[in-house]
């Protein structure tokens, strides 16, 4: 198990380093320079140069990414081109700790219902709950997140006012107050994945109920809860448990849409924020970040699932 | 039913109906089967797939799958009525009072618990142990399974043990309660001859040391004529035949007795190679029942009676039933057998002309290694799965190939076809020198070479009617085009027995036993000289082998086709064979003429894998000798002789550092071994003289 990790996390060093080229080429061909970014239009061409050599523009690319790279590895994460004087770090943190917070709502919101609908759909097959379940995971499927998330905005806080529409938060509050805020945007995301969720686990769980080893487990004179919890679930989540890790990368990093529609200032807004600006520390910084949010919940996923699955860990 | 009937008996089925609901409405597949089983006692029940056997088992048990339901009958387990039981009650049936052995072993365990994790729960659900006192009872059980190393194979996954030993762990994990019936189905249908036989020995001590009474489900009538007491035959769902194991080897009452036993091949080395006892048709559907006796159509003692209305279960000895008006006209199987049976053939015709169609001079195949060490991939190692095979086959003639799986035996046939190219070595056919990859080789050495799979399934494409699949090696090996083409294919098509309108089906509609049909016959269209036939048999039905071994030496006789017949099993190659080749690890042990092979002096090896065959026939006399393990891996090849690890008659240092010389027994027999063919005849036990009712050791001095 050791060496799998260790092989793992060599991976993710190689991996992580090959996605720094390319987010680093990708910035330098962006169209748009930086100097017009900051000194705007009509600035002369000399206070251009001397801004470059101040960010070490002039130099060989290699050179620029080498500093670059060991800054950032460092912490060094610049300061903000467009919100001058700002620390990149600083601001990038205050949003992936926002991201944090909706990711843990929403992963509660879906992950939980959806094993346990799952489950149940696939032990009782083709019973009335079941039907249920897939014609409604169907119909929710393909619905994407600003419809859900409209829909569920006009129920919930515009007709019912039971929520606020606005997920605007401010620093400094606590997570008990950011909570209500955070219910309408976490469900939007829940229900786009509840679906997928629900689906895959009845599959899997359909699959085990079918298998020999559970036709030994019943014969043994197991009952039904010991059958359920000791030998179906363990074999069962394995697909579902490892897609869910997966999906962590996306709910911290990849919901600029539903931020966008809450107002929430989550880290997917940011990245938005900064791609419009040309803020290219920010960009940079940001996607950076994602990338190793998504290498993280990768090596978590491979991990659970080798865990589980004795064959992988042998 | 008589209550005070079943009261002796430990498992007491009486007039058991079973249904399942499908589309085609209700489909009685297992009909008013009746049977007792005592303490201490073993019954064989006997049938082929899809005769409802496991169906009968599993629903005596009140374990169905959500279509299928009781409808008539009892079953009585020490005096319970289990029909009386609630589900909670019966659950404490199962796995408390009866434990199960299946046919899947490896499917059978849970593949993410361990080996003491899932044994232990038997002793913590039924006998009130905690984890600790469990998992020290599953420890002991597994000592008396005779597993080497317990404590290792406790801590064990499945996918990390071999085929033996998690059929051990399901053994042990089923006798932990000390059950009162014992199930198994199909235990060793899935192992190696060598272990099969190891874990029938285990069953029979086991029998003796528990008391309980074994219900033991299989096709293999060699298998129960190893362990059962009693026989019980059933046929499309209903039990036609009940007798004790020797009264139905000798005097069968039902004519599908009488036909299961003829279509199984016989050790008789006679010089003649004789056809196969066979069921003309196949198994009846269950839903369209004639209105008479279920194996009429099929039967040739049927007279009108027997189709006017069903035969009663009727005793007709004692402790021997059977549902059969003419069970008077039924022959004893030695007298059917040679009466139902023609000669096709002489053994060894073609070593009198001399001629030599294919010679395979030292061939060896490197593979990669397949191991899960890292250190193996790393390194891109290889290994020789075909170590310097040489043999020769004769016009007209078969060679056997036998050996355990993973001895390298398909890797051979690959190479001499040329679809796995061989490192080393030459293949010769009619004096050329062949390619190495089929590719390279001109079309007509292509033709003259042809291969039968083992699994239809995967050979034959999906999406090709049969008589496209027949017409391709027509037109892309013979260039026969047009109506000629269809004409062909309607005469191949009866050559092999099969009606000229399958040419116009697709696989999927047809049974194995017709799809295997249909890939002998492509590999016919050909027209070619030899045909290679890896374990063509195997994945199917006792009488559906008979039929298709009875068709290849017809084909055999009439086109003068010379086969290479793969197989694990002996008594089929024993029964095909010119000349038989034994081989393990890449290497051959043993060459030489069948009637020769066949008797001392053997090769050790030789002789394992005779001990270890099943035979048919309550009077043969085996020897007791039996391999532990399984075939090394061919990356560890040992050192000496490849075998010494695993045989018998070791003699030591000189086995374990000295590769052994080719003895030459007999004119074209030879022998891989450092121990004389003389001392090896003295200590042989010979499977003939026992049937022959020799005394063994007189017969071999």
């Amino acid at each position: 198990m050791m060496r799998f990790i260790v092989r793992r996390l060599g991976m993710v060093v190689l991996m992580f380093i090959l996605v720094s080229m390319l987010i680093f080429g990708a910035t330098q061909v962006l169209p748009g320079d930086v100097t017009t970014m900051v000194l705007g239009r009509f600035a002369s061409q000399q206070a251009r140069e001397a801004l470059r050599t101040e960010l070490g523009l002039d130099r060989p690319l290699p050179v620029q990414y080498g500093a670059w790279l060991g800054d950032f590895v460092r912490g060094n994460w610049g300061i903000s081109v467009s919100m001058a004087g700002t620390d990149v770090r600083q601001m990038v943190f205050q949003r992936l700790l926002n991201s944090l917070k909706l990711a843990l709502v929403g992963l509660l919101m879906f992950a939980l219902p959806g094993i346990v609908l799952g489950v149940v759909a696939g032990i009782r097959r083709n019973s009335w709950l079941d039907n249920v379940l897939s014609i409604g995971s169907l119909a929710f499927i393909g619905l994407p997140e600003f419809v859900t998330g409209l829909l569920l905005m006009t129920l919930f806080a515009l007709q019912l006012h039971w929520l606020p529409a606005s997920s605007q938060v401010f620093a400094g509050t606590s997570f008990l107050g950011v909570l209500p805020k955070l219910i309408l945007p976490g469900m939007t995301v829940a229900l786009t994945s509840l679906a997928y969720v629900i689906r895959m686990t009845r599959a899997s769980t359909v699959e085990v109920m079918k298998t020999d080893y559970l036709r030994t487990a019943r014969l043994k004179g197991l009952p039904p809860h010991k059958v359920l919890f000791g030998h179906v679930l363990r074999n069962a989540l394995l697909p579902t448990v490892t897609v869910i890790a997966v999906s962590i990368g996306w709910l911290v990093g990849g919901l600029i849409i539903t931020e966008s529609l809450f107002g929430y200032p989550g880290l997917g807004r940011l990245v938005l924020f900064a791609i419009q600006r040309r803020d290219l520390p920010l960009i940079q910084a940001t996607t950076m970040l994602i990338v190793v949010i998504n290498m993280l919940a990768n090596l978590v996923a491979d991990i659970i699932y080798a865990y589980l699955n004795p064959q992988i860990r042998y | 039913m008589d209550p005070t009937r079943s009261k002796g008996a430990v498992l007491s089925i009486a007039d058991l109906s079973i249904e399942y609901r499908t589309e085609r409405g209700r489909l009685p597949v297992v009909r008013h089967a009746t049977l007792d089983i005592d303490q201490q006692q073993s019954l064989g029940l006997v049938g082929e797939s899809g005769s409802g056997k496991t169906t009968l088992a599993m629903g005596a048990l009140r374990y169905l799958p959500e279509n299928g339901r009781i409808v008539g009958g009892t079953v009585y387990l020490r005096g319970t009525d289990l029909a009386s039981l609630s589900p909670a009650g019966l659950r404490h049936v199962w796995g408390d009072q009866v434990g199960i052995v299946y046919q899947n072993a490896l499917g059978a365990l849970n593949p993410s618990l361990t080996i003491g994790r899932q044994l232990r729960e038997m002793g913590t659900l039924h006998l009130d142990l905690g984890k600790r006192d469990a998992y020290r009872l599953a420890r002991e059980m597994l000592i008396k399974v005779a597993m080497p190393d317990p404590d290792t194979v406790l801590r064990r996954y499945p996918h990390q043990l071999s085929g033996g030993m998690l059929q051990r762990c399901v053994i042990a994990m089923a006798l932990i309660t000390e059950p009162s019936l014992l199930i198994m189905d199909e235990p060793t249908t899935a192992l190696d001859v060598t272990t099969q036989a190891v874990v029938l020995d285990l069953v029979r001590e086991l029998k003796r040391e528990f008391q309980a009474a074994i219900l033991y489900i299989t096709h293999d009538l060699g298998v129960v004529a190893r362990i059962c007491d009693r026989i019980a035959v059933m046929y499309a769902g209903e039990i036609v035949e009940t007798a004790t194991t020797r009264e139905l080897f000798k005097h069968p009452g039902h004519p599908y007795s009488l036909s299961l036993l003829g279509c199984m091949p016989h050790f008789d080395l006679a010089a003649e190679k004789r056809t196969l006892v066979t069921i003309p048709g196949s198994i009846l559907s269950v839903d369209a029942l004639p209105p008479g006796c279920i194996f009429a159509p099929r039967c040739r003692f049927a007279v009108g009676e027997c189709e006017a209305a069903p035969p009663p279960l009727v005793e007709i000895g004692a402790g021997h039933s059977c549902a059969c008006y003419r069970w008077q006209e039924v022959p004893p199987p030695e007298v059917d057998v040679r009466e139902e049976t023609r000669m096709i053939g002489t053994r060894g015709a073609g070593a009198a002309a001399g001629e030599v169609l294919l010679l395979a001079d030292d061939v060896r195949v490197l593979l990669k290694a397949s191991g899960r060490s890292l250190e193996l991939r790393r390194q891109k190692a290889r290994v020789h799965a075909v170590d310097g095979i040489s043999a020769l086959i004769r016009p007209g003639e078969t060679l056997g190939l036998v050996g355990e799986s993973g001895s390298g035996k398909t890797t051979f046939a690959r190479a001499i076809v040329g679809l796995t190219r061989r490192s080393g070595g030459e293949v010769v056919l009619r004096g050329r020198r062949l390619e190495r990859a089929v590719e390279k080789r001109p079309k007509d050495v292509v033709r003259e070479i042809q291969m039968v799979f083992q699994n239809p399934d995967a050979s034959l494409n999906p999406r090709h009617t049969v008589g496209e699949e027949i017409g391709r090696p027509l037109s892309l090996l013979r260039g026969v085009r047009g109506r000629e083409r269809e004409q062909l294919i309607g005469e191949l098509l009866a050559s092999v027995n099969l009606p000229r309108d399958f040419g116009s089906r697709y696989p999927g509609e047809l049974s194995g036993g017709e799809k295997q049909r249909v890939a002998i016959a492509r590999a016919c269209a050909a027209d070619p000289a030899l045909i290679l036939c890896d374990e063509p048999i195997s994945s199917l039905d006792v009488s559906v082998q008979g039929t298709l071994m009875n068709l290849l030496m017809d084909r055999q006789a009439q086109a003068g086709i010379s086969f290479l017949f793969i197989s694990h099993d002996l008594s089929a190659v024993e029964h095909m064979s010119d000349s038989i080749a034994v081989m393990y690890l890449g290497r051959l042990m043993e060459l030489g003429p069948t009637a020769e092979v066949m008797r001392p002096p053997f090769h050790p090896y030789t002789e394992a894998l005779l001990s270890a065959l099943p035979v048919p026939d309550i009077d043969v006399v085996q020897g007791e000798i039996r391999l532990g393990g399984t075939v090394p891996s061919a990356t560890e090849v040992p050192t000496g002789c490849r075998f010494h690890t695993r045989c018998p008659r070791c003699l030591g240092e000189l086995c374990v550092r000295q590769e052994p010389p080719w003895q030459a027994v007999g004119p074209s027999h030879w022998i891989y071994c450092h121990i004389s063919a003389a001392e090896l005849t003295a200590v042989q036990v010979s499977i003939l003289d026992g049937r022959l009712g020799l005394d063994n050791k007189a017969a071999s001095r």
